[in-house]
């Protein structure tokens, strides 16, 4: 391992590959910004470019830019309130609350110190445990995924909003039912499209996302503008507040950023499970594990709700190279591309990538850390300037949410049809919000709704049409036991309370 | 049992999910899949009783938590004014053209929202949309279609 370190390190501390990396995070935190354009945007845009380059380099700065991208997504979700990549989602739950309360400044420095602790423990898990983790991977059978995809539907559920399980339970079926409009992944037979061709492909993630975040905020926004409470909000959003991390929220985060980090990289190295169910569960887990005063704040701005998907999503961004190196399996979407762009080269990922590109595999795991760095030095000065998007006056940052996410919709499709389809899904979402239906659920259901039904037709397909599946092997049993748990730990406490 | 607006958006939803559910027995699928153990449909059919199920337990059990809107302080008139500029905005997006309908789109939309200071709205208005549509389409090389500076010679 000594000689494969000191082989990533030549390869990774080249001036070239450094400005690559310098290059891509830069490049990749402006894209991530603009809600829409998110890092599988981002890093398709540098194909092209990376072929100009040797495969080690190209895949650094391909790297580069995916770190970049989730940075640059968690700020528009701390300061808009607009995820543009899944992973992020979780980010806006106490980052955009915390935002609210004039602590932008403060936001968007934990997220990067968050950020940069998730990656560099991961990058340093990975260096350890890649090959043996390749292993636990392929463990994994369709029943397990399934199981998994069911728990972390549950949790998000379960942990969204207080008293508010069988909203968050419609919400999550209402994800599920417009993630199965199109065509079925198997037959290609169209389901719910009612004859209209625009809907033969299904309806976009960034659709869905935007129409449910940035739009129906700026809605909201607009509507609640003489609501006495929410004056008050907008006045706040627009201080910065200081950058600094005092010593009590620092030894929030010292407890928060390790247990995160590992559950975001374990998640990660699940080929499909990828950044957003990471950050889903590492905000579950941080909830449950806090105490109960903390608890109180999850949803309000927590240090904690903040910290734990920050540093989850980043450690999973390097647990998804696990499956993509050592399996040839694509880790989360983005790294599926990535996979695209290492086959172009004529790498061949798999278990043999160790002995026949050793400069690819070590490099890309050496460089991880370098961008890391890099990221943070990057963005912590630049906070301030970030977070001056929050000055710009309602009366123009509305119009401005509209137009990104108006860009967004139809630099991806040039379709009239989306654009509609958007705007109405965002009056229902902002209806929706009004009477407190929490979003995201409906986001990660909708992420998830693709993948849980192909795993639950391998895993009734194998078990022959029988449930049995679910109880047959013991990591299966296991996780919906999790899951059984959190339903009466959740009815239990609620009913506690009530007595 | 005490209707409010959440048990009538569950009601909806209960309606939805029957329509749903009704929708995905109509799923045509292919005669040797018919009695398979999963198929196109089976998905669905599951998505549309979980929807019964929730919504119908959300219209039974009592409501803990009744959400209490104040309609008279909601700025409807603002709101369905933005709505419609987006929608006149996506129906003339690909026959005008990416830069007057946008530029006009953010304009009107400063004007309805109350805004006032005439340089300020254009700055933001036109030059801006011409920046970020430079930065898209000569920097990113993501192609956007524009009839009307194609028509006066600006775009090839």
């Amino acid at each position: 391992m000594i000689e494969g370190i000191l082989i990533g390190l030549t390869t990774a501390l080249t001036i070239q590959n450094i400005l690559m990396v310098i290059v891509g995070c830069f490049f990749g935190t402006i894209i991530g910004m603009l809600p829409g354009l998110g890092p599988m945007t981002a890093i398709a845009l540098m194909i092209p470019i990376t072929y100009g380059f040797d495969p080690a380099t190209g895949l650094i700065l391909m790297a580069g830019v995916y770190y970049g991208a989730v940075f640059g997504g968690s700020t528009s979700s701390i300061l808009l309130n607009a995820p543009g990549v899944p992973g992020t989602v979780a980010t806006s739950f106490d980052g955009y609350p915390m935002a609210q309360q004039g602590k932008a400044g403060k936001a968007l420095a934990i997220a990067a110190w968050s950020s940069f602790a998730g990656g560099t423990l991961s990058a340093i898990y990975l260096l350890f445990m890649a090959p043996s983790l390749s292993k636990v991977s392929l463990s994994f059978r369709s029943p397990d995924y399934f199981a998994l995809m069911i728990l972390g539907l549950t949790a998000i559920a379960a942990f969204s909003s207080k008293g508010q399980f069988l909203k968050a339970m419609m919400m999550v079926v209402l994800g599920l039912m417009l993630a199965s409009v199109g065509q079925d992944s198997l037959s290609d037979i169209t389901r719910f499209t009612f004859n209209n061709m625009n809907l033969t492909d299904g309806i976009s993630f960034v659709l869905v996302v935007m129409a449910t975040f940035a739009m129906s905020e700026a809605l909201t926004i607009i509507l609640k503008r003489n609501d006495p409470t929410s004056a008050a909000k907008q006045v706040s959003l627009t201080e910065l507040g200081s950058i600094k991390i005092n010593k009590e929220e620092r030894t929030k985060m010292y407890k928060t950023i390790p247990r995160s980090s590992i559950i975001g990289f374990l998640i990660g190295v699940l080929p499909g499970a990828g950044a957003t169910i990471a950050s889903f569960l590492a905000y579950g887990m941080e909830r449950n594990l806090v105490s109960d005063e903390e608890k109180e704040k999850f949803g309000k701005g927590s240090v904690n709700g903040l910290s734990a998907p920050e540093t989850a999503n980043n450690a999973a961004c390097s647990g998804s190279f696990v499956p993509m190196l050592t399996l040839g399996i694509p880790g989360s979407g983005t790294t599926a591309v990535m996979l695209g762009a290492l086959l172009g080269f004529g790498v061949q990922p798999g278990p043999r990538l160790y002995m026949t590109n050793p400069e690819i595999f070590w490099s890309i795991i050496m460089s991880m850390y370098i961008g890391m760095v890099i990221l943070l030095i990057l963005n912590l000065p630049l906070i301030p300037y970030i977070a001056r998007i929050l000055a710009v006056p309602k009366n123009y940052l509305i119009p401005l949410i509209l137009f990104f996410s108006v860009t967004g919709i139809y630099v991806m499709s040039f379709n009239n049809f989306d654009i509609y389809l958007m705007i109405g899904i965002a009056v229902v979402a902002t209806y929706l919000r009004l009477y407190d239906f929490p979003m995201p659920p409906l986001i990660l259901a909708f992420v998830l709704g693709g993948l849980m039904e192909e795993n639950l037709r391998r895993s009734l397909l194998l078990s022959n049409g029988s449930w049995e599946f679910l109880w047959d092997r013991t990591l299966t049993a296991c996780i919906l036991a999790t899951t059984i748990l959190i339903v009466i730990w959740h009815i239990y406490k609620t009913l506690k309370k009530k007595i | 049992m005490n209707i409010n607006t959440t048990k009538i958006i569950s009601l909806l939803f209960f309606i939805f999910s029957a329509f749903y559910l009704y929708t995905a027995y109509q799923i045509q699928v292919f005669a040797f899949d018919e009695n398979a153990p999963f198929n196109a449909r089976t998905f669905p059919i599951y998505l549309g009783y979980a929807g019964l199920f929730f919504s119908g337990l959300k219209l039974i059990l009592p409501d803990a938590n009744t959400i209490k809107v104040d309609h008279k302080n909601l700025e409807y008139k603002k709101t369905v004014i933005l709505i419609l500029i987006a929608v006149i905005y996506g129906a003339t997006i690909l026959k005008v053209g990416y830069f007057l309908t946008t530029s006009l789109f953010l304009f009107a939309s400063y004007y309805f929202l109350g805004e006032r200071r005439w340089i300020l709205m254009f700055l933001l208005s036109f030059p801006f949309v011409a920046a970020f549509m430079y930065l898209l389409h000569g920097v990113l090389n993501i192609y956007l279609r524009d009839p009307f500076l194609q028509l006066i010679g600006v775009m090839g």
